[in-house]
């Protein structure tokens, strides 16, 4: 049998925990609420049954208001799964079952997941399975699914439930009631397909979707009898609002026992959003997120770096043929390149595990608490501060998590200027240069740059706000998650979910990159072979190019180092080492001979800013559209060259040299 | 009756009433945040954004909304 099955619930109740147990996918999976906010979908096997399940984005309620509401609720009611699986948090459940009422108004075939009993045992809550369920008439399987506790339970009650449908009606009070019936029989038979309860609710609370459904006439009986109720019982809105939790209040009674006490979140918080100690410990925590990365991973980076030279070397004069040779085992060549690029593997793996180590925690929202107030003067929302921290892993990711930023001109802003934030693309290259050319400077220098990307993006955003996004923040509405220890082992293949991106990328985008590099140095400006780069095509083409960074001070194979990076930042490392030389070593002494610091440190500054990845570019295609994607790239660049110029105007005012 | 912005840490309030467009009336709703409903101030930080426990859960608002929120210490 095919059974269609839906994943609802509110954010961050772990649908997407569910999701991937049950399918084996890879939905983004934090401690934070508004990850998934498209559909996703998928299926399952089980006892001779195809399951497909999609995934809907979390929300608290099911109004026209926003959009996640209207996908989640039309795709209900459109697409009439068997079953939904309204996945309950026990831990909250007074405010979990607000959505569960709405789910059953619907009409919907709901079975509930009362998913965290871990977490609400831990919290002195305790609630009465069986009563619960005879009070809401719905089955309830409790689960800890990221132990998978109780997932086999759920796959067995979506067969049972998927034929036997528990449809159930969850009456009001007769207040409100009367009122219900009074619409319902004025639509009685007019509309095929709806649930009328569920259309009547709607009429009454006045929602714009749902009213254009409705033919004039029917609908202005259908107001007259909502004017009786706002001048007999109130707002209609505020009256319907309340008569589900009053209802909740009732379920609730002796099925619901919490033990009040301070949580450890409570005590966790008192500390980490501190009117004044929460930003600096915020700051710190970011700045142990990259020690983290940079200590754990030097030594294994010099080690790998260190094999793919000695590789190279055995390999050279390996095939006999010279400029084979030379073209891939070389000292300047293609093995020796994409070797640099992966031997950081591991910086990026330990970024992301720390990020997802961050994500895990709970530490997320607390950041955008903390951060609200000064964002909203830069005209950025409160929220915008999780792309913004994700984008210090990968930009591709941070962009797609912008969604969770409710308001459209916020959420542009927060795109357009996620590419400054310096991702581990970049990281890779700076590291493997600040070493030799700034001594014990280097690290300075790296955070000089991270906090040049966060100005930047700030200036960027106010300018956007005072020009073509004007208006006001949205209001800030958040939900902080409780705390919860981060389980190394998740955060570690969430890390490595994402540091496979590294390898694609080095594969399909880097090594084909580095490759043609490779072939345009050996090929003299006669098509002929040469080793010397000096006479290559590369360097004509680099001098070609070279009368428009003048200003810049480059010479050709600056220039042509960051055009090939256009495609991926990562290359910029790998090209350097067809340019300069075998090693990390080698590269960075090379430069250090050739450049001046300064004039380094402002090509760097270039590096940082000018246009994202390839990869980037499409994921803004894609979350804002062309136009947009094609501003970020052309703003990029002009300011880019502009930062570098001004450094290098300004160390040369300052009597650097 | 004071805006949910001046109220002080710990107490427990009542929530009077809601100034503010139907969107976020409703999107305070759907959070808990009901006229009669009981509340609690767990951090406020100035000028910054208020920090609630509303029916168990945390639930941050800026600054601009706590205005908006009209409550009685009960
Ligand atoms: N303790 C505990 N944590 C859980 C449980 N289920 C999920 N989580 C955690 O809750 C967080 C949220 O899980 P997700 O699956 O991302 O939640 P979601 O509902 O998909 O969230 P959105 O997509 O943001 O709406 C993650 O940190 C999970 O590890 C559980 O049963 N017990
Ligand atoms: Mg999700």
């Amino acid at each position: 049998m095919k059974i269609r099955v839906a994943l609802a619930g509110n954010p961050n109740v772990g649908k997407s925990v569910v999701f991937n147990n049950l399918t084996g996918g890879h939905q983004h999976i934090g401690n934070w609420p508004g990850k998934t906010i498209d559909k996703a979908e998928g299926t399952v096997n089980y006892k001779g049954n195809e399951i497909y399940v999609i995934d809907l984005p979390g929300t608290y309620s099911l109004t026209a208001y926003s959009a996640e509401e209207l996908i989640a609720r039309d795709y209900i009611i459109q697409e009439k799964p068997d079953v939904v699986i309204n996945i309950v948090d026990a831990s909250n459940l007074e405010r979990n079952l607000y959505l569960t009422l709405q789910l059953l108004e619907l009409g919907a075939n709901v079975i509930i997941a009362l998913n965290k009993m871990d977490l609400a045992e831990r919290e002195n809550v305790k609630i009465d399975i069986e009563r619960l369920e005879k009070k809401l008439g719905i089955p309830i399987i409790p689960m800890v699914a990221p132990k998978k506790e109780g997932m086999k339970e759920l796959l067995d009650a979506i067969i049972k439930y998927a034929k036997k449908s528990v449809k159930r009606e969850m009456n009001y009070n007769e207040k409100i009631e009367r009122y219900i019936d009074e619409v319902e029989k004025i639509i009685e038979g007019k509309l095929e397909g709806f649930d009328k309860r569920w259309i009547a609710i709607k009429i009454l609370e006045n929602d714009k979707e749902v009213k254009k459904k409705i033919g004039k006439d029917l609908l202005s009986q259908c107001e007259e009898i909502r004017e009786k109720m706002n001048k007999n019982v109130g707002d209609p809105e505020i009256a319907l609002a309340d008569a589900r939790y009053q209802l909740i209040k009732d379920i609730c009674g002796d099925v619901l026992t919490k033990e009040r006490k301070v949580t450890v979140s409570d005590i966790i918080d008192s500390v980490l959003l501190d009117k004044f100690f929460g930003i600096p410990i915020f700051v710190s925590i970011l700045w142990m997120i990259f020690q983290f990365g940079f200590m754990v991973s030097a030594p294994f980076c010099d080690f790998l770096g260190d094999g793919f030279a000695a590789l190279s070397s055995v390999l050279s004069g390996a095939t006999g043929i010279q400029w084979f040779d030379y073209l891939f085992f070389g000292d300047y060549g293609v093995l020796n390149g994409i070797g640099m690029v992966l031997s950081f593997v591991l910086l990026i793996i330990l970024l992301y595990f720390a990020l997802s180590l961050v994500e895990d925690f709970g530490y997320m929202a607390r950041a955008a608490f903390l951060m609200d107030k000064i964002m909203r003067k830069l005209g950025l929302s409160g929220r915008a501060i999780i792309p913004m921290i994700l984008g210090f892993g990968c930009n591709v990711p941070a962009i797609y998590a912008t969604r969770m930023i409710p308001d459209e001109k916020d959420r542009l802003v927060a795109i357009v200027t996620n590419p400054l934030m310096l991702c581990g693309a970049r990281l890779v290259f700076f590291s493997a240069i600040v070493g030799a050319v700034f001594g014990k400077a280097g690290g300075d220098v790296i955070l000089s740059l991270y906090l040049l990307g966060i100005v930047l993006a700030f200036i960027v955003a106010i300018i956007l706000r005072k020009t073509i996004l004007k208006g006001r923040v949205s209001p800030f509405i958040l939900e902080l998650p409780p705390y919860q220890m981060p389980v190394p082992k998740v955060s570690l293949s969430k890390a490595w979910q994402r540091g496979k991106l590294f390898f694609t990328k080095a594969g399909k985008v880097v090594l084909p990159g580095i490759l043609i590099l490779g072939i345009l140095l050996i090929t003299s400006t006669s098509f002929t072979y040469t080793e010397n780069a000096e006479e290559s095509l590369a360097a004509a083409i680099g001098k070609a190019f070279l009368p428009i960074v003048a200003p810049l001070g480059w010479d050709w194979r600056l220039l042509v180092a960051a055009l090939f990076g256009i495609v991926a930042k990562e290359i910029v490392l790998g090209a350097s080492a067809l340019l300069y030389g075998a090693s990390e070593e080698t590269i960075a002494t090379t430069m250090a001979s050739m450049y001046t610091p300064l004039q380094m440190y402002s090509y760097m500054v270039f590096i940082l800013i000018y246009v994202p990845c390839i990869v980037t570019i499409g994921a803004i295609k894609q979350e804002a559209g062309s136009k947009w994607a094609i501003f970020t790239l052309i703003y990029g660049i002009i300011l880019a060259y502009i930062m570098a110029w001004v450094v290098l105007g300004f160390g040369h005012l300052m009597g650097v040299v | 009756m004071i805006p949910l912005a001046m109220a002080p840490e710990g107490k427990i309030l009542r929530i009077v009433g809601i100034r503010g467009g139907r969107g976020i009336m409703q999107r305070l709703m759907e959070l808990g945040l009901v006229p009669g409903s009981t509340i609690r101030v767990i951090k406020s930080t100035g000028r910054g954004p208020i920090l609630l426990e509303v029916k168990g859960s945390r639930i941050a608002l800026g600054r601009g909304i706590s205005m908006k929120l009209l409550v009685e210490v009960r």
